[in-house]
């Protein structure tokens, strides 16, 4: 074809979201199934006894213990934030379980030894846990992935292709064990024990989680990912990831989240730590589809988050991208401390909120080195009843000599019940800092409806097609994969929304 | 073919409580052209939305029949798919979406709703290589998002273009000249003679009769108040652009 190009993949997709949302069922949260697996739990409520309980229960040594002790200790003397534009009623931390392990599994060695009704669970999530089909086949890329049910690692695929090159990805648990120096090393090197009340709560009680660790100048020959998945009734979940990208470096992981239908709200804490080095880059994308709760608003996961990433060495970079369309609550800011000289921060967000979910969404970019940069770009899609707000932070210390940013944050309004805000803080504490904000809040336009409507398009079909254009800036930095996967979430997540 | 693919009866549409048709009856047999001329606010649009489906306005009697068909209680999609094609004279801005995955939407989607399979990319870019090339619209206008920063031209032409490309029964074109320079208007006009078809109608919606002369009506229809007051064949539109609209003003009155 001379003077046309094939249609991207991305335009493909654009047309196989549109054909996603006519497939689709009514049941409009597809990941609300309970699997029936026996589960080892420990006793309801938190405690000391319950902090022993776990680390018990992961073998873990006398100095781990020591920590979340003293993590635990810490949380005692704290009180729960309340600056963010959500409201919930009070969780109570005794009526519910911070450790539910499927009974079958202590350390499954290969998939051989995973409990079949986990695998079908997550066959049934989408998630490629079977390695061995994966290399036989071709149609795929290798996405390495480390399954975590409520609050143990299931299994973690291609750790003997990824060991070749020196690269460790296990379940933290292990790595606790295993590379004691090195988590010792970087675990709250990050975001310190008493960073916040949520951040510390999962000091003391985290379960499990990833651990990644890409040695000096290696590029990560695969996508790593994992999938978090509570299951079981009244569970917490409070993970911890631990990124580790030493000198010249890079590696993609992917997160991905889903939980059963219930009517009582979870709590989801996690902790996530990345640390780059010099010249090393990490981007992490996370697609975020927690149960949101029914149309009336009642259960849904509480999703308390705190990620934050180093750029500790020189001319290092993290990015972070994130797709929130679950969760009744989100709580989240994934950061960038831009401390090493030249290094630079990114921040690619869509959050998607309808019936009565609240979301309070940013990031933080704090530049201390020299010639730091960093980019924010966050769309948020209220719908229904929700509630959604970016809240984002920009500063330079005095030494950031020549700190850049440039925000941008646009809201995009369905119907007349919902909201959306946006709060930047924005500091600079030296005169070279150049810092650029823009902000823009639209509504899906009666005219933009018609006329889609008048070329053949549903109602629905039509909303998909506007709203997918409204985040197409943010959906060209997530990995090819999950590209397709957010443009049906992104459908998903707002039917029902017109009409 | 006897059954004429529109047939409009005594139709009386209002919005809020202002009634802007007052009794429209008009019927255009298949493959001609109709044009309606009036002058603004005369209800010329208000009709073209009417057709299309658009939510704001109130029938408040009459009915409107395609091929035989009473579209009345048709969404705008349903009518769009029965075979209504509306080119806007103001096209709206759809922002991050490509005019190619536009296209592709709105085909697949009347597709679908047909009962048709979807269109093999192959396929696809066949037909909008063809229809496009017609146009003078190439590969760079349509990776742009529809109709964001076009030109008067681009915008008309990329009307043209879907109207091509979703091949309906029915055109109506409201105001395709507005904003169109004389070079554009040759291309619009090339564009939509190139649709005239034995199975095809249109409706020109105008108040200029220069675009008449690109695009010779088979009927003129003198809109005025709410209806249709005088009709005859092109020449009708040439003696409106030369008396203006006031005697048809006294008929109607």
């Amino acid at each position: 074809m001379a003077d046309y190009d094939i249609p991207t993949l991305k335009e493909e997709i654009d047309r196989e979201t549109v054909e996603s949302v006519l497939a689709l069922d009514v049941d409009k949260y597809k990941y609300g199934f309970e699997t029936d697996i026996e589960s080892d739990m420990a006793p309801k409520g938190l405690s000391e006894d319950t902090v022993r309980f776990i680390s018990a229960k992961k073998n873990e040594p006398q100095w781990m213990l020591d920590w979340r002790l003293e993590a635990y200790r810490r949380f005692l003397t704290m009180t729960e934030p309340t600056w963010a534009k959500v409201h919930y009623p009070q969780i109570d931390l005794q009526d519910m379980y911070y450790y539910a392990a499927p009974k079958s599994s202590p350390a499954p060695k290969s998939l051989d030894e995973v409990d079949p009704a986990l695998i079908a669970m997550y066959d049934k999530l989408g998630v490629p846990l079977k390695e061995r089909e994966i290399l036989a086949g071709v149609e795929r890329p290798k996405v390495a992935v480390d399954a975590v049910m409520d609050s143990v690692s299931v299994v973690t695929t291609f750790r003997e292709e990824l060991a070749k090159v020196g690269i460790i990805f296990c379940s933290i648990s292990e790595a606790i064990r295993e590379y004691p120096e090195l988590v010792q090393k970087y675990l709250a090197s990050v975001v310190p024990v008493s960073d916040n009340y949520y951040a510390t709560l999962n000091s003391a009680v985290f379960t499990d989680g990833s651990f990644v660790y890409i040695p000096k100048g290696v590029r990560c020959p695969m996508e790593l990912s994992t999938y978090f998945r509570i299951n079981e009734k009244k569970t917490g979940q409070f993970e911890r990831t631990l990124i580790i990208a030493e000198a010249d470096s890079y590696v993609s992981y992917l997160e991905g989240c889903t939980a059963p239908m219930r009517d009582e709200a979870q709590l989801h804490a996690a902790v996530v730590e990345l640390v780059a080095l010099d010249n090393a880059e990490i981007k992490y994308s996370t697609v975020q589809n927690w149960y949101p709760g029914d149309k009336d608003g009642k259960g849904g996961i509480y999703n308390f988050v705190t990620k934050r990433g180093d750029c500790r060495g020189v001319n290092s970079k993290i990015s972070w991208t994130q797709v929130e369309t679950g969760s009744a609550i989100t709580w989240k800011y994934p950061s960038c401390i831009l401390r090493g000289d030249g290094s630079r921060g990114e921040f690619y967000s869509i959050a998607i909120s309808n019936g009565y979910q609240q979301v309070d969404s940013g990031t933080k970019m704090l530049h201390l080195g020299k010639n730091t940069s960093s980019r924010i770009i966050a769309k948020g899609i209220a719908a229904g009843f929700s509630d959604n707000t970016y809240r984002g932070q920009v500063s330079a210390h005095a030494k950031a000599k020549n700190a850049r940013n440039f925000t941008q944050c646009d809201s995009l309004l369905i119907g007349d019940k919902c909201g959306a805000h946006t709060v930047p803080y924005i500091e600079s504490r030296n005169g070279t800092a150049v810092f650029e904000h823009e902000a823009t809040t639209s509504k899906i336009s009666d005219d933009q409806m018609f006329y889609c409507q008048q070329r053949g398009l549903s109602e629905e079909d039509a909303v998909a097609l506007i709203v997918n254009g409204f985040v197409r800036d943010v959906l060209q930095h997530l990995p090819m994969e999950f590209m397709v996967e957010t443009q049906k979430l992104i459908s998903i997540s707002l039917e029902g929304s017109v009409g | 073919m006897t059954t004429p693919i529109l047939e409009i009866r005594n139709l009386h549409a209002r919005i809020e409580e202002r009634e802007i048709l007052k009794g429209v009856n008009l019927t255009i047999p298949a493959g001609q052209v109709h044009a309606i001329m009036g002058r603004n606010g005369s209800g010329k649009s208000t009709l073209s939305y009417v057709l299309a489906g658009k939510e704001d306005y109130e029938i408040t009697e009459g009915e409107i029949l395609l091929n035989g068909e009473n579209i009345l209680e048709m969404d705008p999609a349903e009518r769009a798919v029965a075979g209504i094609f509306l080119a806007f004279q103001y096209p709206i801005e759809i922002p991050g979406v490509a005019t190619m995955t536009f296209l592709k939407a709105a085909m697949n989607a009347q597709r679908k709703a047909r009962g048709e399979s979807e269109l093999s990319t192959p396929d696809f870019m066949r037909a909008v290589k063809e229809a496009g090339a017609q146009l003078n619209i190439d590969s760079d206008m349509l990776k742009r998002p529809l109709n964001v920063g076009f030109s008067g031209g681009e915008k008309k032409r990329a009307e043209i273009l879907q109207m091509a490309l979703l091949k309906p029964a029915l055109c109506v074109l409201d105001e395709t000249d507005s904003g169109l320079d004389i070079d554009a208007l040759q291309v619009v006009s090339k564009g939509v003679n190139a649709l005239r078809d034995a199975n095809r109608s249109m409706l020109v919606i105008t108040h200029y009769q220069r675009l008449l002369n690109h695009i010779v009506p088979d009927v003129v229809h003198v809109f005025s108040d709410g209806r249709i007051v005088e009709s005859g064949d092109k020449d009708l539109a040439l003696q409106l652009e030369a008396k203006g609209y006031a005697d048809f003003d006294a008929t109607a009155a």
